[in-house]
C-alpha cells in the first residue's frame, strides 16, 4: 500500500490541479467518505494509514451499533466500510448491518445494502442465509427496481441449498412483461445451473424459450446458457444448428434495431457468442458444418470495418473455421485473416494472429511457414506476453530438426522471465522437447542443467523423476548409457565446483543422486573428490534438510576405503545428532556402512548396471513375523483401500480407494535407493530389440516419455553408420559447389542480398522452420514419427566409422538439408560450432551470406527438398519392418481358403489366413477363429500336388498355450489341388503379449518317402480377451481378491468431448472390454481370458491422462492386457 | 471475501504487472497463479492514470472484452458527464451498479450504452429525491488506480482451491 501512497503524493502537484475541474465540484468536502479519503492521501506512511483506518473503523462500529443511526446515516457509513474494506482492512462487524440495510432500506439504501452485501461476503459465507428473506421478498415486489436488484445479487451470490426457495419466483420471472427482467432472470438461472445443475434440469425448456424471445437481450443473455450446456454436450443441441445460423444471419445482416449497434458493427457481442457455439457444434460433424458455413462467409465477407470489434469477430470466425469441417474455401479466406492479423502492427492483432496460428498450426503448418519471418521478429518483441506466445507457436512445431534451436529460444526466454506460472509451464515444455527430441547426449543433459537450474524448486516434480529414471533406465545402448550418465557426471562435478550455493534444491537432489549412483563410472575422479564436493553441500546454509538427506544417501554409496571412512565419520558427528529424524537415520546407516565393507556390498552392490533387482513384492520373508505377530493377537493388515471400502460400505459404490492410486512417479525417497522400484517392472525386456513394436520392451516403458527411449536412441544405432554418407558429401564438396546445390532449390534465384539483421533472421526462420510441412501434418501432430535426425549424424560424427554403404540414394539428396542445418548450427547454436566440418563455412562469411538469403528465400522449397532427403531412409526403414512378417501370398488364396472354414465357424469373425509353410506338394495357412468360449485355430492343408496324400500329421506345441485338438485327429488326408482342414481349440497357460505356437507338418505320398516341415504361428493374446458382464457389486468384491495388478497412465481419446467414455469405447471395441459402469470421472471394465480368468480394469481421468488399473487372479495378465490398452489407444 | 488476503495479493500483484506495461504492448496478460491458471487473462485497458482491469476465462473474446470496457468507461462518462476519478473513487456504489448493469455475476449482460443508462437512471431518478452528495470543491485529492475484477471466472475448478476473483473495482 505504501508505494501506493507515495505515488500518490508524488502525483498530487499534478492532480491539484483538478480543483477547478468539473469533476471535483461535485464531490463533498464536509461528506465523511471525503474526509476519510482527504486524510489517507496526507499520510506518508502505511503505518499512519493504518492507525487512521483503525480509528475509522471504530468510530463506524460505534455509530452503525446505535440504535439511532437512521437508515441513510446507515448507507453512508456502509460505503465507508467498503471503502475500508477495499483497502485490505476488516471490516466484518459491519456485514449483518449490511444484510440488514438490504432489508429494511428504501429502494435506495437497500441498493447499497445490496451491494455492499455482494462485496463483502463469498457465496459460501454464512450470514448469506440471512439475506434468503430479504431476496424472496424483493423478488415479489411490485417496484421493478426492487425485483432488477434482487436478481442481481441471486445472480452475484446465494446460497446453494437455498436455491429451491426462490426458483419458482426467478422461473416466473421468465415471463415478465418487462425486458430487462426476464434478462436477468435468464442470467440467474444461469447461474444455478452453474452451481447446482441438477436443480435447474427441469427448466431446459424455458431456456429454448428465452431463446425464441422477442427481445434480442434476452436471446443473448440465454446463449450464455447455450454455450455452457453445449460445451458440455454438443450431441444433444445438434438442432438447434439452424437456429443459431439463422440467428447469426440476421443479426450479420443487420436485422436488429440500430441500438445494438457497436461502431456501426451489429451487435458484435452477440455474433462472438455465436460463433463459438457454433464452433462447438460443428466440430467433427460434417453435416452440421455444412449448415454454417454460408453464414461463416457472410460474417467473414461483412466484417470488413477497421476496429478491433470487427477483429475480434474476424478471430471468433476464423477459430470456427478451422475448427468445424474443414472447407477448403474457407480455410483459404481464414488463413488470409490470420496473416492480416499477424501482420497487423497493432500489437493485440498480432497477438491473436499467433493466438490463431498456435491454434491452426496442428492441422495447417504451412501458414506457420508463410509467416516466418513475422514469427522471427515477434521472438524478439519486447513485450513479454507477445514473446511466449510465439514460443508456444514454436513448441507445437518443434520437430527432431529444429528442436536445439527452438530450445534455445525458450531457455533463453526462461532466463528473463519473472513469473512463477510461465517458468513452470515453459520448463515443462523444455524438458518434453529435450526428451523427446534431443540430438545427442551433451546436449540433452546441459539443457536438463539448465532446465534444473532455471526451474527452480517451483517446477513440477516429475520432471526430475523422469530425468532420473531416464539415466537409470537407460536405452537399448550400454555403451550410450555410460556416455551419458558419464557426461552427466564431469558437468555435475564441474558444477559444484563451481557456486553450488546458486543451485536450486531440486537440482542439488538430482546432481547428489547422480553423483552417488554413477560417479564410479568415471574411473579418473577419485571417490574423495565427489565426497568432499557433497560434503560442502551438507555444510552450506541454504540446503535444505530434504536435499541433505539426498546427499547423505549419495555418500553412503559412495563412501568406501580410507578416506571415505573419515568423511563419513565427519558427517556422522554432526548429523547424529540431528533433530531432523530422517537426517540422523541417513547419518546412521552411512556411518555403519562405511565402516562395514561387506555390509555395504550386500546392501549397494556396485556396478549393478541395468540387472533389476529381484525383489519378492509379496515379502515372503516376513511371513514368520507375520504370524508370530498374528499368534500374539495383532490384527491382520487390511490394504488401506479395503480399509476404506469398509468404512464407505454405506454407499452403493464407492470408487475413491481406487482413486487414491499412487502416483507413478517415483517419491523423493525411494529415488535415494540403488535403484528405484519402477525400475523393476523393466524386465529383460529392456535389453531386446524395441524395433518391433510387438516385443514386451514396448509394454514396460511404462511412464517414460517414450520417445526418447524409443525412437530418439533408437535411431542412434544407425546414425553411427549412416552419418558417414550424410557427412561425405558435405565435407567433400567445396563450400561454392554448397551454395550451388542450395541455390538451386531457391524458388528465386535472384534474391537480392539482405542486410545483415534481416539476414540472422532468415537463418533462424530456415533453422526453426525445418523440417516443417515435411512430413504432412502427421508427423506434427504424433510428434513421434522417429524422424530421420540430422543433428545428431552430425554431432556424432567424429566417432563413426565408415560403415556400410547402404542407402546410396540418401547421400545424394541430402546434402541442401546438410548445409542448411550447418547453417543454423553454425550461426545459432553455439553447441556445435566447435564440429571441424562446420569451420569451412564460418570462414567463408560472403558465401554463406549468399547462402543464407538463398535459404531464406528457398524456404517454400524447403519441405520438398526434405521430403526426398527422408524418404529414401524412410523407405530403408520399412524395408526393414517389412521383411519382419511372413511374406503375403496372394489375397486371392485368402478369399479361397476362408471358403474352407467349417459351417459353424464361418460366420465368426476371424483373423488373416496366413500362410505358415509351404514346400512343393503341401502349402500350410491357418488363422484363428473368435467363439464366444473359445478361440479355435483353423490350418489349412493345401495339396498342391496332383497325387493324393493319404496321411498328413500334424504336431502343435506352445509354451504359452493349451492346444487341444477338436476335429478328429490332426490326422487324414488331402486328395490333390484340394484342402483339408483341421482344428484347435486353444488356451492360454501362461500369458504373454503374442503367444506363438510351434508345429511340424509330417506326410507321407503313396510312393515316396516321408516328408516333414516346421511352421510357427504367432497371435496376439488379445484374441483370447472376452468381455465378462458382471454387475457392480460383483465387481467391488472381485476387485479385492484379486492380487495381481499394474498401474499406468494412458494417453486419452483428447479430441473428444467425453474423452473417458470415448476412450473406453474404443478399448470396448478393440480389445472387447465389458464397460460395468462409468461413474463421472471414474469408469470400471472388465473383462475375461479365456477360459474365465477375470481381469478388471479401473480408469480414472488424471490430469489429462487415462489413470489405469488393471487386476487380475493371473500373474503376466494385467501387464499384457496394459499393453494392449495402450496400443489401443495410440493407434485409435 | 472468503480471503481477504488473497484477494488484496490478486489486487496488489494485478497492479504491477499493469502498471509496469509499456504502452506499446498488447493489452493482455496471460494467467498467473494467483487468478487462476493458464485458462484466465487479464485484459486491461489503460485511461489516462486509470487502469480498467477484467479478469476472464476463456469463453470470452479478449478483443471483445476489450471493447466492453470501452462502452463500460464511455457509459462512466455520460454518467457522471466528463467522468474524472475523483467521481470513481468517491462515488463507489455509482460505479459498482453501472458495472453490475453491464456484468451481472461475470456475465455480460448488457453491452448496449443507451440501455445501460436509462437503467442507470431509473435507478437514480430516486435518488434525484434526496440531497445530492454533492457539495463544494473538495482540496483532496488523490492518484487513483481503478482496478476491475469483475468477470468472475466460470466454473472455477482447480483442484481443491477455487480462488475467487473479487466481484468489485477496487481502489489503490
Amino acid at each position: 500500500m505504501s508505494d501506493v501512497v507515495e505515488k500518490t503524493l508524488t502525483a498530487l502537484p499534478g492532480l491539484l490541479s483538478l480543483d477547478s475541474q468539473p469533476g471535483s465540484n461535485k464531490l463533498s468536502s464536509s461528506s465523511k467518505l471525503g474526509n476519510l479519503i482527504r486524510g489517507i492521501t496526507e499520510l506518508t506512511s502505511k503505518h499512519e494509514e493504518e492507525k487512521l483506518i483503525q480509528r475509522e473503523l471504530t468510530s463506524i462500529k460505534e455509530q452503525v451499533s446505535s440504535p439511532n443511526t437512521s437508515m441513510r446515516q446507515m448507507k453512508e457509513l456502509m460505503v465507508r466500510a467498503i471503502y475500508c474494506e477495499m483497502l485490505g482492512y476488516e471490516a466484518s462487524f459491519s456485514y449483518i448491518h449490511a444484510i440488514k440495510l438490504a432489508q429494511q432500506g428504501t429502494a435506495l439504501e437497500k441498493r447499497v445494502g445490496y451491494l455492499a452485501v455482494s462485496l463483502f461476503l463469498n457465496e459460501s459465507h454464512e450470514l448469506l442465509l440471512l439475506l434468503v428473506n430479504t431476496v424472496l421478498k424483493d423478488l415479489q415486489s411490485t417496484n421493478l427496481i426492487e425485483v432488477c436488484m434482487a436478481l442481481t445479487v441471486v445472480g452475484q451470490m446465494f446460497p446453494k441449498d437455498m436455491i429451491p426457495a426462490i426458483l419458482p419466483l426467478v422461473e416466473e420471472k421468465l415471463n415478465h412483461p418487462k425486458e430487462i427482467i426476464r434478462r436477468k432472470a435468464v442470467l440467474a438461472l444461469y447461474k444455478f445451473y452453474l452451481i447446482a445443475p441438477n436443480q435447474v434440469q427441469h427448466i431446459h425448456n424455458k431456456f429454448r424459450k428465452a431463446l425464441c424471445d422477442k427481445d434480442p437481450g434476452v436471446m443473448t443473455a440465454s446463449l450464455h446458457i447455450y454455450l455452457q450446456l453445449i460445451e458440455e454436450n454438443p450431441e444433444g443441441y445438434k438442432d438447434l444448428t439452424t437456429s443459431f445460423v439463422t440467428i447469426l444471419k440476421q443479426v450479420v445482416g443487420g436485422k436488429l434495431p440500430m441500438d445494438f449497434n457497436y461502431h456501426s458493427v451489429p451487435a458484435p457481442w452477440l455474433q462472438i457468442q455465436l460463433l463459438r457455439i457454433l464452433c462447438l457444434l460443428g466440430k467433427n460433424d460434417q453435416s452440421t458444418s455444412e449448415i454454417m458455413y454460408e453464414v461463416l462467409d457472410e460474417s467473414l465477407r461483412r466484417a470488413e470495418i477497421n476496429h478491433n470489434i470487427t477483429y475480434a469477430i474476424l478471430f471468433e470466425c476464423v477459430k470456427c473455421i478451422y475448427t468445424i469441417h474443414p472447407k477448403s474455401e474457407l480455410l483459404e479466406k481464414a488463413a488470409k485473416c490470420i496473416g492480416n492479423f499477424v501482420l497487423s502492427s497493432k500489437i493485440n492483432l498480432k497477438y491473436l494472429g499467433l493466438k490463431a496460428l498456435t491454434y491452426v498450426v496442428q492441422q495447417d503448418p504451412k501458414l506457420a511457414l508463410q509467416h516466418q519471418m513475422t514469427i522471427i521478429e515477434c521472438l524478439d518483441h519486447p513485450d513479454l506476453i507477445i514473446k511466449r506466445e510465439t514460443l508456444e507457436l514454436l513448441f507445437r512445431i518443434t520437430n527432431a530438426q529444429n528442436v536445439t534451436v527452438i530450445v534455445d529460444k525458450m531457455l533463453e526466454f526462461l532466463r528473463i522471465n519473472k513469473d512463477d506460472y510461465t517458468t513452470i509451464d515453459l520448463v515443462g515444455k523444455v524438458a518434453e522437447l529435450a526428451e523427446k527430441y534431443a540430438p545427442d547426449n551433451e546436449w540433452f543433459i546441459e539443457t536438463m542443467s539448465t532446465v534444473f537450474s532455471v526451474g527452480g524448486d517451483t517446477m513440477q516434480p516429475d520432471i526430475p523423476n523422469s530425468f532420473l529414471k531416464l539415466l537409470s533406465e537407460g536405452f537399448d545402448s550400454v555403451e550410450e548409457d555410460r556416455k551419458l550418465r558419464l557426461f552427466a557426471v564431469d558437468s555435475y562435478v564441474s558444477l559444484l565446483q563451481g557456486e553450488p550455493g546458486k543451485l536450486p534444491q531440486r537440482f542439488l537432489q538430482v546432481i547428489s543422486w547422480v553423483l552417488g549412483e554413477y560417479s564410479c563410472l568415471r574411473a579418473d575422479l577419485e571417490v574423495d573428490t565427489v565426497l568432499r564436493l557433497l560434503a560442502k553441500l551438507l555444510d552450506m546454509k541454504t540446503t535444505s534438510s530434504e536435499t541433505k538427506s539426498w546427499v547423505l544417501m549419495a555418500m553412503t554409496k559412495l563412501c568406501e576405503g580410507g578416506a571415505g571412512v573419515s568423511v563419513a565419520r565427519g558427517v556422522y558427528e554432526t548429523y547424529s545428532s540431528s533433530l531432523d529424524t530422517v537426517l540422523r537415520q541417513r547419518a546412521q546407516e552411512l556411518q555403519h556402512l562405511s565402516q562395514d565393507p561387506e555390509l555395504r556390498a550386500r546392501v549397494l552392490p556396485r556396478h549393478t548396471g541395468l540387472e533389476p533387482l529381484e525383489v519378492d513384492s509379496s515379502l515372503s520373508f516376513l511371513d514368520g513375523f507375520v504370524s508370530e505377530a498374528l499368534a500374539a493377537g495383532a490384527a491382520p493388515y487390511k490394504p488401506p483401500h479395503q480399509r476404506q471400502e469398509e468404512l464407505a460400505q454405506a454407499k452403493a459404490l464407492s470408487l475413491e480407494p481406487y482413486g487414491l492410486s499412487l502416483p507413478l512417479s517415483m517419491s523423493s525417497c525411494s529415488i535415494t535407493d540403488r535403484q528405484s522400484p519402477t525400475l523393476l517392472s523393466i524386465s529383460s525386456g529392456l535389453s531386446g530389440n524395441s524395433n518391433d513394436l510387438s516385443h514386451k520392451g514396448g509394454l514396460r516403458l511404462d511412464g517414460v516419455k517414450r520417445v526418447w527411449g524409443r525412437e530418439g536412441y533408437l535411431a542412434q544405432r544407425e546414425p553411427a553408420e549412416e552419418s558417414a554418407h550424410v557427412e561425405v558429401p558435405s565435407t567433400l564438396r567445396s563450400p561454392s559447389q554448397q551454395g550451388v546445390a542450395d541455390g538451386s532449390h531457391s524458388q528465386t534465384p535472384t534474391h537480392t542480398p539482405t542486410p545483415e539483421p534481416e539476414l540472422e533472421k532468415q537463418q533462424l526462420a530456415s533453422s526453426l522452420f525445418v523440417g516443417l510441412g515435411s512430413h504432412s501434418s502427421v508427423c506434427l501432430m504424433g510428434k513421434s514419427e522417429p524422424t530421420p535426425q540430422r543433428f545428431r549424424r552430425k554431432a556424432r560424427s567424429p566417432a563413426s566409422s565408415s560403415g556400410a554403404s547402404e542407402n546410396v540414394s540418401h547421400s545424394l539428396v541430402s546434402p541442401p538439408i546438410t548445409v542448411d542445418t550447418l547453417m543454423c548450427n553454425n550461426l545459432l547454436d553455439s553447441h556445435i560450432t566447435s564440429e571441424p566440418d562446420v569451420s569451412p563455412l564460418e570462414q567463408t562469411p560472403p558465401l554463406s551470406l549468399g547462402l543464407a538469403a538463398a535459404n531464406g528465400s528457398c524456404d517454400e522449397e524447403l519441405p520438398d527438398s526434405d521430403v526426398k532427403g527422408s524418404s529414401p531412409s524412410l523407405i530403408g526403414d520399412d524395408a526393414l519392418v517389412a521383411a519382419d512378417p511372413a511374406p503375403h501370398e496372394e489375397p486371392p488364396k485368402d478369399l479361397l481358403l476362408s471358403s474352407y472354414l467349417p459351417a459353424e465357424l464361418s460366420g465368426l469373425s476371424h483373423s488373416e489366413i496366413t500362410p505358415l509353410s509351404s514346400d512343393q506338394s503341401l502349402d500350410l495357412s491357418a488363422c484363428h477363429v473368435h467363439k464366444e468360449g473359445d478361440l479355435v485355430l483353423v490350418v489349412f492343408i493345401y495339396n498342391s500336388s496332383d497325387s493324393d496324400i493319404q496321411q498328413i500329421l500334424l504336431e502343435l506345441d506352445s509354451e504359452e498355450l493349451e492346444v487341444s485338438c477338436e476335429c478328429d485327429g490332426a490326422v487324414g488326408g488331402a486328395r490333390g489341388h484340394s484342402v483339408a482342414v483341421c482344428q484347435y481349440s486353444l488356451s492360454v497357460k501362461r500369458p504373454s503379449v503374442h503367444v506363438e505356437l510351434v508345429g511340424t507338418v509330417s506326410y507321407q505320398f503313396p510312393v515316396g518317402t516321408p516328408q516333414s516341415g516346421q511352421f510357427s504361428y504367432k497371435l496376439p493374446l488379445s484374441s483370447f480377451i472376452r468381455p465378462l458382464t458382471l454387475s457392480t457389486e460383483e465387481y467391488g468384491t472381485m476387485w479385492l481378491d484379486f492380487s495381481h495388478d499394474t498401474k499406468q497412465n494412458l494417453t486419452l481419446i483428447s479430441d473428444d468431448p467425453e474423452p473417458l467414455a470415448a476412450s473406453l469405447s474404443v478399448l470396448k471395441k478393440k480389445l472387447q472390454l465389458h464397460v460395468v459402469e462409468i461413474i463421472g470421472m471414474e469408469g470400471i471394465v472388465a473383462c475375461r481370458l479365456l477360459q474365465d480368468q477375470p481381469c478388471l480394469m479401473h480408469c480414472r481421468l488424471h490430469a489429462g491422462t487415462l489413470a489405469v488399473w488393471l487386476r487380475s487372479p493371473v500373474p503376466d495378465l494385467p501387464d499384457c492386457l496394459m499393453y494392449f490398452c495402450q496400443r489401443a489407444l495410440q493407434e485409435h | 471475501m472468503q480471503n481477504e488476503d488473497t484477494e488484496q495479493q490478486i489486487i496488489r500483484e494485478t497492479f504491477h504487472l499493469v502498471s509496469k506495461r509499456d504502452e506499446n504492448v498488447c493489452n493482455f496478460l496471460e494467467g498467473g497463479m494467483l487468478i487462476g491458471g493458464s485458462d484466465y487473462k487479464l485484459i486491461y485497458r489503460h485511461y489516462a492514470t486509470l487502469y480498467f482491469v477484467f479478469c476472464v476465462d476463456s469463453s470470452e473474446s479478449e478483443l471483445g472484452i476489450l471493447d466492453l470496457i470501452q462502452v463500460f468507461v464511455e457509459t462512466l462518462d455520460k454518467c457522471f458527464e466528463n467522468v474524472c476519478e475523483l467521481d470513481l473513487i468517491f462515488h463507489v456504489d455509482k460505479v459498482h451498479n453501472i458495472l453490475a448493469e453491464m456484468v451481472m455475476g461475470g456475465m455480460v449482460l448488457e453491452t448496449n450504452m443507451n440501455e445501460i443508462i436509462m437503467q442507470v437512471d431509473a435507478q437514480n431518478k430516486m435518488e434525484k429525491s434526496e440531497a445530492g452528495i454533492a457539495g463544494a470543491p473538495a482540496r483532496a485529492v488523490s492518484a487513483v488506480k481503478n482496478m476491475n475484477l469483475p468477470e468472475m471466472p466460470r466454473n472455477i475448478n482447480i483442484g481443491d482451491i477455487s480462488i475467487k476473483v473479487p466481484n468489485l473495482p477496487s481502489f489503490k
